[in-house]
């Protein structure tokens, strides 16, 4: 089979689809707290302890829902204690994410032995895993029917929050006040918005849309959970955010690149050529695409800082 | 007064491994079946034979570059987290050079150590020029680089040195003369540990003692000040994370070489992330990274011994790193007490506060 038939083959494009959906949750997670003007580096963490809790409670429980459930939630608690270290203990995001980071990789892997015995993979776990949907009339569709119908559940809520968040960060007073505190928070303070319960808020959002993409990762890609199951797909996730310009669109468009660029891996690997270089792929793009992002900002903001302070302009510009 | 600072940062870190170890042995006791001999071994394992202690020294040294380099970097107020990747294709290219380079005995391993810090430096300076040239969110642009790298370095193994009879990923032998001599006999303990230990001084009196590090460091402090008492931003900056960067690459370098008679790695190995754990506790200060790094290596090992002889898993080392880099750079931790400590000096007996109130 050639390169060409492969890409444009149903199979290659439902597993880009798949490849994207823990992605995207991920790009939502930072997409939220940038919106609020907060760095999660702690993506990661909260996905790879969610997808830990999901497989364990739904084991215990004898259903998936529950799972999903209880991953969320421990999602939305992990992100009211990372919030609590950096907001009220005044603890550096960036530090204190790395910390949550580290504990977790090393610390899932602790509670799966003391929970299961198990060490590596949860594999003897008699976990559940969460329903495909097959979407009626859709899936008659010939082509499009076989891409886009027959995914996990979790695939369609991803793309539905995505349409969720773009109405609730510009249609919501809510949505709002979290792009207020992101863009100037002693201006929202000004006008009697408590910035810090919005950055709560807005890192306990971020741990729900990690929590599903744990949960993803974990009770729907595979059916068990194993070390470092997430393999970096929260930084990827981060990454997917800032290359969208925080934007649930345009981390979208970037989710959807990671996943192409993952299924092509795949798939090239299988072929036995060197597949490191296509694995790079993405992150050199999103590096330029960053640096493309910034020089936009940079001339966009340009004018409006000329205008007034003469003094503080030319000083961002030595900086 | 100056004193006091120090003593209060030197006990809050005391107190803030305390308080992580007490829950060690708090999750140890509720879920090994024998918990005091498990806590023996992880706090006393490392001392009791002389291979174990020198087990401490290896896994120290690569823990003291990327020490070093972060302390530098978070100095300078750009946030570069590359120290990872930069670490991994110092390690690489000096497997690359271990293999392909054919150099007589001495000369070969300081060729190739500089090569790998040069790589390193290249490395790390990618985020760094992006930040300053086109203001890049560093932190984002230097995680995508990590897995650059890594892609990278894997890459030129596989294509150039790959030791076609092997099932895994590795690299033909090193040259003999490219191997880092061991120092201490009977150990693993290699030479890399006196460059570990030049880098140590050096990046000392360049930080504190040079017009350079003080320049970096009041960049880092108060990037105003500095701009209007006419220090060069973009250049103290960029000199900066050029050192770092070299350190790291050299500590992969040294690493590869010292460690290895191949190349093995499966993965990132992640001491740029551990660095980030001992520039915390060493409060950015090349000085104390040794005893940070001391630290972090002993608790592994010890973890490691533990694992092997009770039913204790080794990971939980991880939550204690976890606990204390929180509480060390939460600011509020026993900031009530310092507080007090700073208006009543006399007083005897403080009681301790977890101060959540700030």
């Amino acid at each position: 089979m050639n390169v060409g038939q492969l890409i444009f083959s149903t199979t290659f494009l439902a597993t880009v689809i798949r490849m994207t959906t823990p992605i995207l949750f991920a790009g939502l997670a930072g997409l939220i707290a940038s919106q609020a003007g907060v760095m999660n580096l702690a993506v990661e963490s909260i996905m790879l302890t969610s997808a830990l809790a999901g497989v364990l409670i739904s084991a215990w429980t004898g259903s998936a829902w529950i799972g999903l459930l209880g991953a969320v939630l421990i999602g939305i608690g992990m992100g009211f204690i990372i919030a609590y270290t950096a907001f009220t203990l005044h603890a550096d995001m960036v530090l204190n994410g790395v910390a949550f980071n580290l504990m977790m990789t090393g610390g899932t892997m602790f509670l799966m032995y003391v929970a299961t015995g198990q060490k590596g993979t949860s594999t003897g776990v008699p976990s559940k895993v969460l329903p495909t949907v097959s979407i009626p009339l859709l899936r008659d569709i010939p082509y499009v029917g076989e891409v886009l119908s027959g995914h996990n559940v979790l695939t369609y809520i991803a793309m539905a929050f995505t349409v969720l968040m773009f109405y609730f960060l510009f249609k919501t007073k809510l949505g709002l006040r979290i792009r207020m505190v992101g863009e100037n928070p002693a201006a929202a303070e000004s006008v009697g918005i408590n910035s810090k319960k919005i950055k709560y808020l807005a890192m306990c959002l971020s741990g729900m849309f990690a929590a599903f993409g744990g949960a993803y990762m974990s009770m729907a890609y595979m059916s068990w959970f194993q070390n470092n199951i997430t393999a970096g797909r929260g930084f990827i996730g981060m990454a997917a955010s800032a290359l969208g310009g925080n934007m649930p669109l345009g981390t979208l468009m970037a989710s959807l690149l990671f996943g192409v660029a993952d299924a092509v891996a795949n798939t090239i690997s299988s072929l036995n050529l060197p597949s490191e270089l296509v694995s790079m792929l993405p992150y050199v793009i999103t590096i330029i695409g960053l640096v493309y992002y910034s020089i936009y900002l940079g001339r966009k903001k340009a004018p409006s800082a000329k205008a007034g302070k003469g003094a503080k302009k030319e000083e961002e510009k030595t900086a | 007064m100056k004193k006091f600072k120090l003593d209060f940062n030197l006990i809050r870190t005391l107190i803030a491994i305390g308080i992580a170890l007490l829950l060690a042995l708090i999750i140890i006791l509720l879920t090994s079946d024998e918990p005091w001999a498990a806590f023996g071994y992880f706090i006393a394992g490392p001392l009791r034979n002389p291979k174990r202690f020198a087990n401490v020294i290896e896994a120290m040294l690569p823990l003291v570059f990327t020490g070093l380099s972060v302390s530098i970097i978070a100095r300078t107020g750009v946030f570069n987290l590359a120290s990872e990747g930069s670490l991994f294709i110092g390690g690489a290219v000096a497997a690359l050079c271990g293999v392909l380079l054919p150099l007589p005995s001495v000369i070969s391993p300081v060729v190739i150590l500089l090569i790998g810090g040069l790589a390193g430096m290249l490395a790390l300076l990618i985020p760094t020029l992006l930040r300053v040239k086109w203001n890049a969110n560093e932190i984002v642009s230097s995680l995508m680089l990590n897995y650059v790298l890594y892609y990278l370095g894997t890459f030129l193994i596989r294509t150039f040195v790959r030791d076609p009879d092997s099932g895994y990923l590795q690299s033909t032998a090193f040259h003999a003369e490219a191997d880092l001599p061991v120092i201490i006999p009977g150990t693993r303990i290699h030479a890399g540990a006196a460059v570990a230990l030049i880098c140590v001084v050096a990046l000392y009196l360049f930080l504190f003692r040079s017009r350079l590090g003080y320049k970096i460091r009041m960049v880092g402090e108060n990037p105003k000040f500095s701009f209007y008492s006419g220090i060069p931003y973009a250049l103290s900056i960029f000199a900066a994370q050029a050192v770092a960067g070299f350190v790291c690459g050299l500590g992969g370098a040294t690493e590869m070489l010292g460690m290895f008679d191949c190349y093995k790695w499966t993965g990132l190995p992640g001491y740029g992330w551990d660095g980030i754990i001992v520039a915390t506790l060493a409060r950015n200060n090349p000085a104390w990274v040794p005893l940070g790094a001391f630290f972090l290596a002993y608790m592994r090992v010890g973890a490691d011994i533990m694992t092997r002889m009770t039913d204790v898993q080794n990971e939980v080392v991880s939550i204690i790193q976890g606990v204390v880099i929180i509480l060390l750079v939460a600011e509020s931790f026993l900031a009530g007490w310092k507080k007090r400590r700073t208006f009543k000096e006399a007083t005897e007996g403080v009681q301790l506060e977890g101060g959540a109130k700030a």
